[in-house]
């Protein structure tokens, strides 16, 4: 995997890869001594098998039920959400949901149709690395990721929305 | 009304330094244009047929005489001295350019407006009664819970790319419905429960459009303080659940029919249980606070003008029409509450020129505390008119074209902008309303009418509301050419429909001809004191038929 954004907009490179998922007939092939991100259904189908493994994470396609993790979410190193296209919003609901109702704390990966624009969103619902599509300059990701100083709501990112904040 | 603080001028100002950036990104090629099209839309700025389009927010229709001012300076500097008040309260520019909208955007900042997500598939303007505040009949004002929602839907992180747009209104009025609650995507009633706890009844799934709806009540009765954790629920719901699969389908009208109303509000009440005590859930210090900005103005202490009116209205029949039609009851003794109409005949309803707007901000600082209210008809309310200055007021407005006399008449038509702007529309509307009002040109006929609602939208996209006019006019392109298509029974208030389509359609120029004869209809059929309404709703659609097709 290239270059990955960081929540602070600095750039580490990283070598997980996402194994998409196989064809109906198909097994999964996980490449050997390669860090992988897997489907998150098939990792749990395989659980015996990869539980507990450092180089075994998951991502979840955007039209997939992140409940389906509940209570074993913090077994994984890593969470990835994909988003198939930029438009598709549902990814940002995934996220807080692995966070804020499953209490996720490793790394939440944002993949797929990462751009540069959406980043602000995603940061807020609980995602701490964005791997942006290859053709984006990531040397704008940090300021993208901080247009704004705060937000009105909270969200992952604070449980203090504004009101509460004005009230104190 | 609402003033900003130091968090909301940030807001502002960030905002205005990111659409900088990303507009200078496109114009550079960095951003593919279906990239750009999703933020410049959360900035209200459509891609017109003959130049951009720039819709501007006015939150619940509220406006200070500064914010008219520095639109009219706008129009004149940017565009070409003229702008257009939406069916949705909000306030749009035909002929910026895309290299100016920033620099439109920062003066707008400095009188605290801006124009996000008054478009794409995000929570929009958040609208509601024109009358706030100043009817006798509303449990409570509702503007304090528009600008709470208005808040919270800012920027939420979850919900800025949702299957389809996404609009809330709010009503507060036992009696009247001008907000068309139960044709938005949510629709919130306030209400008090039996133990005379303030809350809502919450409707979900409302709309016009394609396929327009009037929406079912997924919960009788929320708790206040509930308001935005429910809300976070049921967009959650529809963020997950909503189809993405096809925009004629993605509204939250459609998931709530095929779920069934009853299972969709189970899904919402299942998200609603895990987040109902989160830090979201508002607090009665948040509510307070935000209702102190809505206080009443410094009223004088007064009696109801009645004599004087009385008088004014014998010497002048002009302006006992306007009084009668144009001018409603105010709350508070020797008021009342006055509505502009921008419905002259000639002029495209809705149209003002950058003069008319300093106008208006002049009349709001003379006569009505300096704030005005758009209404989702297209017109303007000054809400808080003292009786004694009525008659003054109304020569003042005479010349302007402000006192058109024709208020919930026929001729006061809602009228998106049509194919003369709209790179959507099928038809142009603007000169069938046109035509219509050249028809129905004597004011005594449209009295004896009485109220009639007549909706004209340029396609189904439903910008004109003709899904819910008694008499609906919909635009519709058949091989090339522009047809109109004619409903009839819709309304868009408590007693909330559909129009049905009544048959074929017809050609531009037989429209007039063909309102007349659906018009001699309601005339002949009617019993004394029956509304046009009424009387369709007892007679059915066929007598209507059949003189229109004879």
């Amino acid at each position: 995997m290239p270059d990955l954004i960081t929540l602070d907009g600095s750039i580490r490179n990283d070598d997980w890869a996402v194994v998409p998922r196989p064809a109906d007939g198909d097994s999964l092939a996980v490449p050997e001594g390669q860090r992988s991100l897997i489907p998150a259904d098939l990792w749990l189908a395989g659980h015996e098998h990869y539980a507990g493994r450092e180089d075994i994470g998951v991502w979840f396609d955007s039209h997939e039920e992140p409940e389906v993790l509940a209570g074993k979410v913090n077994e994984l190193p890593v969470i990835a959400v994909n988003f198939p296209k930029f438009s598709d919003g549902r990814g940002y609901s995934i996220a807080r949901l692995l966070r804020e109702r499953f209490g996720y704390n490793n790394e939440l990966r944002a993949i797929g149709d990462v751009l540069l624009d959406q980043l602000q969103f995603m940061k807020r619902c609980g995602f701490d690395t964005f791997a942006l599509r290859e053709d984006k300059d990531i040397t704008k990701a940090a300021k993208c990721l901080n247009f704004f100083s705060q937000g009105y709501q909270a969200a992952t990112d604070t449980d203090e929305p504004l009101f509460r904040r004005r009230a104190s | 009304m609402y003033v900003y603080d130091e968090h909301d001028r940030q807001f502002a100002v960030e905002r205005v330094a990111q659409f900088r950036d990303q507009t200078g990104r496109a114009l550079a090629g960095e951003l593919e244009e279906d990239e750009f099209l999703p933020l410049r839309l959360q900035n209200g700025l459509y891609v017109q047929r003959l130049a951009p389009m720039l819709r501007i927010a006015v939150p619940y229709g509220m406006m200070r005489s500064a914010q008219l001012r520095r639109l009219a300076r706008i129009t004149r500097d940017y565009d070409k001295g003229y702008a257009h008040f939406t069916t949705r309260q909000n306030v749009q520019l035909n002929w910026p350019e895309l290299k100016d909208v920033p620099d439109i955007l920062a003066e707008l900042a400095e009188v605290e407006m801006h124009a996000n997500q008054t478009s794409g598939n995000c929570i929009r303007n958040t609208t509601t009664d024109q009358f706030s505040g100043v009817q006798a009949d509303e449990l409570v004002d509702p503007r304090p819970y528009c600008e709470i929602i208005r808040q919270w839907s800012t920027f939420h992180p979850e919900f800025a790319f949702l299957p389809r747009k996404f609009k809330i209104a709010v009503n507060s009025s036992e009696k009247t419905d001008r907000a068309a609650i139960q044709v938005h995507d949510i629709g919130l009633q306030i209400v008090r429960n039996e133990a005379g706890e303030l809350g809502f009844k919450v409707h979900v799934g409302g709309g016009l459009g394609r396929t327009p709806m009037v929406s079912p009540v997924i919960r009788e009765f929320l708790p206040e303080l509930d308001l935005l954790t429910y809300l976070e629920a049921v967009l959650r719901v529809y963020n997950r659940y909503g189809r993405r699969d096809n925009k004629f389908k993605a509204r939250i009208k459609i998931l709530v029919k095929a779920l069934t109303p009853a299972a969709f509000a189970e899904k919402v009440e299942a998200e609603w249980a895990h987040i109902k005590d989160s830090p979201t859930r508002l607090t009665h210090d948040a509510i307070e606070r935000i209702q102190a900005y809505f206080t009443e103005p410094d009223y004088a202490t007064l009696n109801n003008a009645t004599d004087l009116l009385a008088e004014q209205r014998f010497e002048n029949r002009q302006f006992d029409q306007w009084l009668t039609h144009n001018v409603d009851n105010h709350k508070k003794p020797g008021y009342a509450i006055v509505t502009l109409t921008m419905k002259k005949t000639g002029i495209p309803p809705g149209d003002v020129t950058d003069r008319q707007l300093e106008q208006i901000a002049d009349l709001a600082d003379n006569y009505s505390f300096g704030e005005v209210r758009v209404t989702h008809q297209q017109n303007v309310v000054l809400a808080d008119v003292r009786q004694d200055q009525l008659f003054e007021l109304w020569q003042a407005i005479t010349p302007m074209g402000f006192a058109t006399a024709n208020l919930n008449m026929l001729t006061d038509i809602i009228c998106c902008p049509g194919g003369d702007y709209c790179a959507l529309a099928n038809a142009k509307s603007i000169p069938v309303a046109e035509a219509i009002q050249r028809r129905f040109d004597d004011l005594d006929y449209l009295y004896d009418l009485g109220a009639i609602d007549l909706n004209i939208s340029g396609c189904m996209n439903a910008c004109g509301h003709h899904h819910v006019g008694n008499i609906g006019v919909l635009g519709v392109d058949k091989k090339g050419e522009e047809f109109y298509q004619i409903s009839l029974g819709g309304s868009s208030h408590h007693d909330a429909s559909i129009g049905k389509i009544l048959g074929p359609s017809f050609a531009q120029e037989d429209m007039p001809d063909v309102v007349s004869k659906i018009i001699d209809v309601y005339v002949e059929k009617r019993t004394e004191e029956e509304s046009f309404l009424e009387t369709y709703r007892r007679v059915g659609i066929e007598p209507f038929k059949e003189r229109v097709y004879a």
